[in-house]
């Protein structure tokens, strides 16, 4: 048999610190969070986000199937969220896009296009955006516009092979953009946000996760998760063993990080969040116990995991079984998982 | 520091008690406005509250006791929830979503009752998970309480037979193992409570141990109401697994008190069939176990059963219980090599009350388990461990208040030898037991061979164990035990003459070797008993052949003879001296001259060397007359001789009225009617003489005192006077009588005399008496009428 002695005691070290504090107390309010979604922020129309001094005109982009269209909620920036059309890779996205100058006034322009774009944000560098996507649809030649009018568009069997992402330093968006292009005034550029998912199927090979680990003559315990492969609505089953207890244990959580890493080779940015701390088992086991797991990921706000998303970036999520002895050391044990994204689960 | 935790713990209790209440509060608003979200997620937080480490599980209990109630109610709107359409497995998975483990658990258990009662999934499904999801609370205290919740709310639910939530998948058997596995889990973590903490703190972490005991017994207690659980499911499943959990466990305090457990949850009749495995798992307890208060508790059990009813004790025979619990005791005494000796006998002490309420009839049995007890007391020499002495008598009690009756008791050969072993004061009580025993009982002891085993028993109260303790003795208790001994003398009894005088000298030699102090109590039973063997020698064999048969008269008094004279080295003389009259007038019943003779001999060498004391000579001259009045068997030398002694032993008393007294008392050793012995002259002589020594007594009594003393002595003269007038005493003429009456009228009516209202009563009822006999009439009449009054 044979230890990986991989398994060693944290120091307790000031950041780990603050960061388990911090979790603790988002953990008590964690009902708040994951079951009553935010219902009451206030959720801003898109438009009134346009240009906000003295619009020429109003645009409106309304999707073909916009009343049957899924929508879901949409991360904006300062904390709102808003409600988006949902599309996934292939799809045809068409609709219309009406253009009313305000209250009769003529509306001179050089061209109106609309542009379908998926687009990637780095934070260290905001307000560039690198478009790994771009269609374009001429919608009207130059010319003048007296009255409201309608454009019908349609991008087909698009191929949007990133899902949206809202990550720490990173962000991935489909957006349409209309732009009516004018000489003098400016011109008038309207967006209109929606959301790519995109779904895996079974995977056919899903292993589960087993491990022994421990720390010589002190603590050899033994993991067992049932995949290594997750939806995100999938259930976490699994069981720890504990072989050999020498340590006054506490208590043990098991705990989801997301790693997320950008840029690359010696730019590499990684950062990692703790989405979830769960709570595992409380008090000191004896040697020959085995504490039973059982995790939901549905209240969790997870992803599918992204590998080498356009050269850009990579979202990883891990599993960190935790055990906090009586002198709040933490002992540690981290192991990759894949989220997928199901089909029948949105 | 101590009373600092102490109010640190009230602070801490009512902190959270505060806590509790305000997330319930919460929680209830959420209730009445059918939030489920805010219900749940204030019920968590209420929950927290219990996460608590710092309480002491008193305190504990009583903040948990709050979330129960609390819970309670959380678990009817979950009801009515369900009621409504929401899915109950959706209210299973959401009340999972908690962070925390403790809240989670509380919460998943109270779901998961409505969840069986919903029946959407087989109990024994959701039993299963619950108990499964518990594991994950580790901590003794707050696992112990959150699986007695888990007990609690799914007592109910079990799939037990005629319960609803039995049938298809859910039998009986899901119950049990659910029932089994939280047992388990709790126990082990009871157990470990003793593990935890700093090695100081060990009696206050077993303190607060047995004081959650009851929780972990209660899974017990659920067991044995499962009414599925049959003879059958409890041999081969149930006690095996409870049996293996508290042989495992390792541990003192829960096996002492799990088997105790067992023992009183399940009926007797499970425990009578399954003895072995129930016994086979004593000798594999810890060695610090109190085994014996276990296996007493058992056997007491199994005696109340066996008693109950007639019925259940072929049952006992068929197991041969018995023998199992005799196997089984050995065993355990056998593997715990230190145990003491009180707890030795406690446990034969509880299989021999087993034994006579089973197996009345078998006193080889009893006597087996006696002689087991002397063989593990040998050579440990008397016991001095007070517990051990107790248990001992209980042991050597039990017999007599089954058998109530001393008989069967001295059959028991090893009896006497458990005896030995308790030292002289409990041994005495003992034989104090033993002797109260067969008066309550009246019992009938009745041959030489017993006797003597008796005495054997009791001698602690017949023989001088030791002076020393004797000494210390209160006198009162002494007198009563010993007044216990004399009544059993008096119990002894056979028809049969020979078998009686054998029981007669079997109690002699032993009373004998009581010592001064107890002779006087033991000695005077033992000689009427055979007083009244010689009464009954006589009125049966009136022409028997006395030499040729075993028990004579003669010899009865040769022994009794010598019997006495222990008494004298004692000393109290009277006391010999009144049995050796006793005895001079049965052999006078028997017309044994010589043997009278010599009685009265002793009792006037006794009169003469040993009884000083002038009060005591007045009673004893008083009971020679007395007696030598009644005896007819002396011939006139003999006869003279002794009255002769008696009149002078009577002059020589100290004080005058008492010489007065006894002289006049003399003189009916010269007149009676019944034997044709009239001696008219003697009797003068006596009346006479008292009648000088009265009048001495008067004079004296002027000379010392001024006042002449009381008249009395003549009055009583005068009627003596009177009585031989009545006979006929030609001596006694009229003049004198006349003369006698006249002397005391004068003396009465004399200045110098002090009132005596005594006298002037007794003088005037004698006067009555005299025109009483005048009025009469007749022959009678006629010798008074002279009289002048």
């Amino acid at each position: 048999m044979h230890f990986q002695n991989t398994w060693l005691p944290e120091p307790f070290s000031r950041e780990t610190e603050t960061l388990t504090k911090a979790l603790q107390k988002s953990f008590e309010i964690q009902y708040l969070d994951n079951i009553n979604f935010s219902s009451d922020e206030f959720i801003s129309p898109w438009y009134f986000q346009v240009n906000a001094f003295k619009p020429a005109c109003h645009v409106a982009v309304t999707f073909s199937d916009g009343k049957t269209r899924k929508q879901i909620h949409l991360k904006k920036e300062k904390g709102q969220t808003v409600m988006v059309p949902l599309f996934q890779s292939q799809e045809n996205i068409s609709g219309q896009i009406s253009i009313e100058p305000i209250s009769g006034k003529k509306l001179e322009h050089n061209g109106i296009k609309v542009e379908l774009l998926g687009q990637i944000e780095m934070y260290f560098d905001r307000g560039n955006f690198y478009d790994f996507t771009s269609l374009v649809r001429e919608l009207d030649v130059p010319g003048e516009l007296y009255e409201r009018k309608t454009y019908p568009f349609e991008f087909s069997t698009v191929e949007m092979p990133y899902e949206t992402y809202n990550g720490v330093n990173v962000r991935l968006r489909y957006v349409l953009k209309v732009t009516i292009t004018r000489g003098y005034a400016g011109s008038v550029v309207e967006y209109q946000d929606f959301v790519v998912r995109n779904y895996s199927p079974l995977p056919s090979i899903n292993n589960s996760i087993k491990m022994e680990v421990g720390i010589e003559d002190c603590l050899h315990i033994e993991f067992e998760y049932n995949k290594s492969k997750y939806h995100l609505k999938d259930v976490i089953i699994g069981k720890i063993y504990f072989l050999l207890v020498r340590i006054k244990i506490k208590n043990m959580d098991l705990e989801i990080r997301r790693r997320e890493s950008t840029g690359s080779g010696p730019n590499t940015h990684v950062e990692t969040e703790t989405l979830a701390k769960f709570e595992l088992m409380d008090g000191a086991p004896v040697r020959g116990e085995s504490i039973p797991l059982r995790l939901f990921l549905s209240p969790y706000e997870l992803t599918p995991t992204y590998h080498n998303i356009n050269n850009k970036f990579s979202v990883k999520y891990y599993l960190n079984l935790v055990l906090v002895d009586e002198e709040d050391r933490r002992y540690f044990k981290q192991q990759e998982i894949t989220m997928l994204r199901l089909a029948d689960a949105s | 520091m101590i009373s600092d935790g102490l109010e640190d713990e009230e602070k801490w209790l009512a902190a959270g008690v505060a806590g509790l209440q305000q997330n319930s509060f919460y929680m209830h608003r959420a209730l009445d406005s059918n939030n489920l979200k805010d219900a749940l997620k204030y019920s968590a937080q209420m929950l927290s509250e219990l996460r608590t480490s710092r309480l002491s599980p008193q305190k504990y209990y009583e903040l948990y006791m709050r979330a129960f109630d609390e819970l309670r109610k959380l678990e009817m709107f979950f009801r009515e929830e369900n009621r409504r359409g929401c899915s109950v497995v959706e209210l299973y998975e959401l009340v999972q979503h908690a962070g925390n483990i403790l809240p989670r658990s509380y919460l998943l258990c109270t779901v998961g009752s409505v969840y069986i009662k919903s029946k959407e999934a087989p109990a024994k499904d959701i039993l299963k998970d619950l108990v499964e999801m518990c594991r994950g609370i580790q901590h003794p205290l707050r696992g112990l309480f959150l699986r007695s919740y888990l007990s609690q709310v799914s007592r109910d639910k079990l799939p037990d037979i005629g319960s609803e939530y039995e049938g298809d998948e859910n039998t009986v058997m899901d119950a049990i193992e659910f029932v089994l596995q939280n047992f388990t889990e709790m126990n082990k973590l009871w157990v470990r409570m003793q593990h935890q903490g700093p090695t100081r703190e060990k009696e206050k972490r077993e303190k607060e141990r047995s004081e959650l005991r009851d929780l972990v017994g209660k899974n017990l207690h659920v067991l044995s109401q499962i009414e599925g659980v049959d003879l059958d499911i409890y041999r081969e499943t149930v006690l095996p697994r409870v049996l293996e959990q508290v042989v495992n466990c390792k541990d003192e305090l829960a096996q002492c008190y799990l088997m105790d457990c067992i023992i009183q949850v399940f009926p007797d009749e499970y425990h009578l069939q399954t003895l072995e495995t129930l016994l086979g798992a004593c000798p594999q307890l810890q060695g610090t176990v109190d085994i014996k208060t276990v296996l007493a508790g058992l056997m007491e059990r199994l005696s109340n059963y066996a008693a109950s009813s007639a019925e259940v004790l072929p049952q006992f025979f068929q197991v041969e219980a018995f023998a199992k619990l005799n196997n089984a005791i050995d065993k355990v005494i056998e593997a715990q090599d230190e145990m003491p000796v009180d707890a030795v006998v406690t446990l034969y002490s509880s299989l021999l009350k087993f034994t006579i309420h089973v197996h009345s009839d078998r006193l080889d049995y009893v006597d087996r388990i006696l002689g087991a007890c002397v063989k593990k007391l040998s050579g440990k020499g008397k016991l001095s461990d007070s517990k051990a002495t107790k248990q001992i008598v209980a042991l050597l009690s039990a017999p007599l208040e089954k058998y109530k009756d001393i008989d069967t008791v001295l059959k028991l050969s090893n009896y006497p030898h458990v005896m030995e072993y308790l030292d002289d004061v409990t041994n005495k009580e003992m034989a104090n037991v033993i002797v109260q025993s067969i008066i309550k009982n009246k019992s009938c002891i009745s041959t030489a061979d017993k006797v003597e085993s008796l005495f054997g028993l009791i001698k602690g109260l017949i023989n001088n164990l030791d002076s020393k303790l004797l000494e210390e003795l209160d006198e009162e208790d002494f007198q009563e035990e010993q007044n216990y001994v004399a009544r059993l003398i008096q119990m002894l009894h056979n028809d049969n003459p020979e078998e009686m005088f054998k029981m007669i000298c079997t109690i002699k030699n032993h009373i004998l070797t009581g010592g001064t102090k107890r002779l006087p109590f033991t000695v005077p039973p033992l000689i009427f008993n055979s007083l009244q063997l010689v009464r009954q020698l006589q009125s049966q064999d009136e022409n028997a052949t006395e030499d040729e048969a075993p028990v004579t008269p003669k010899k009865i008094f040769q022994m009794l003879n010598q019997t006495i004279e222990a008494l004298i080295s004692v000393p109290v003389p009277e006391l010999a001296l009144w049995l050796y009259l006793q005895c001079a007038e049965a052999a006078n019943d028997c017309d044994l001259e010589p043997v009278a003779y010599e009685f009265f001999t002793q009792a006037y060498i006794l009169y003469e060397e040993e009884v000083t004391d002038s009060k005591a000579q007045v009673t004893a001259i008083h009971l020679i007359i007395g007696t030598l009045q009644r005896m007819h068997v002396f011939g006139i030398e003999n006869r003279d001789t002794l009255t002769h002694k008696a009149t002078g032993y009577s002059a020589k008393l100290l004080k005058k009225p008492d010489q007065c007294r006894a002289v006049y008392a003399c003189s009916h050793l010269f007149w009676v009617d019944d034997h044709d012995i009239k001696d008219g002259e003697r009797v003068m002589l006596c009346l006479k003489r008292a009648l000088r020594i009265a009048n001495a007594a008067q004079q004296m009594a002027n000379a010392a005192r001024g006042s002449s003393g009381s008249v009395i002595l003549f009055i009583e003269i005068l009627n003596k006077y009177l009585y031989f007038y009545e006979k006929g005493l030609s001596q006694i003429t009229l003049a004198s009588v006349q003369s006698l009456i006249e002397l005391i009228t004068n003396e009465m009516q004399n200045e110098n005399s002090a009132s005596d209202p005594a006298a002037e009563a007794f003088f005037a009822s004698t006067l009555r008496y005299i025109q009483f006999q005048k009025n009469k009439g007749g022959a009678v009449g006629e010798k008074y009428e002279p009289i002048k009054v």
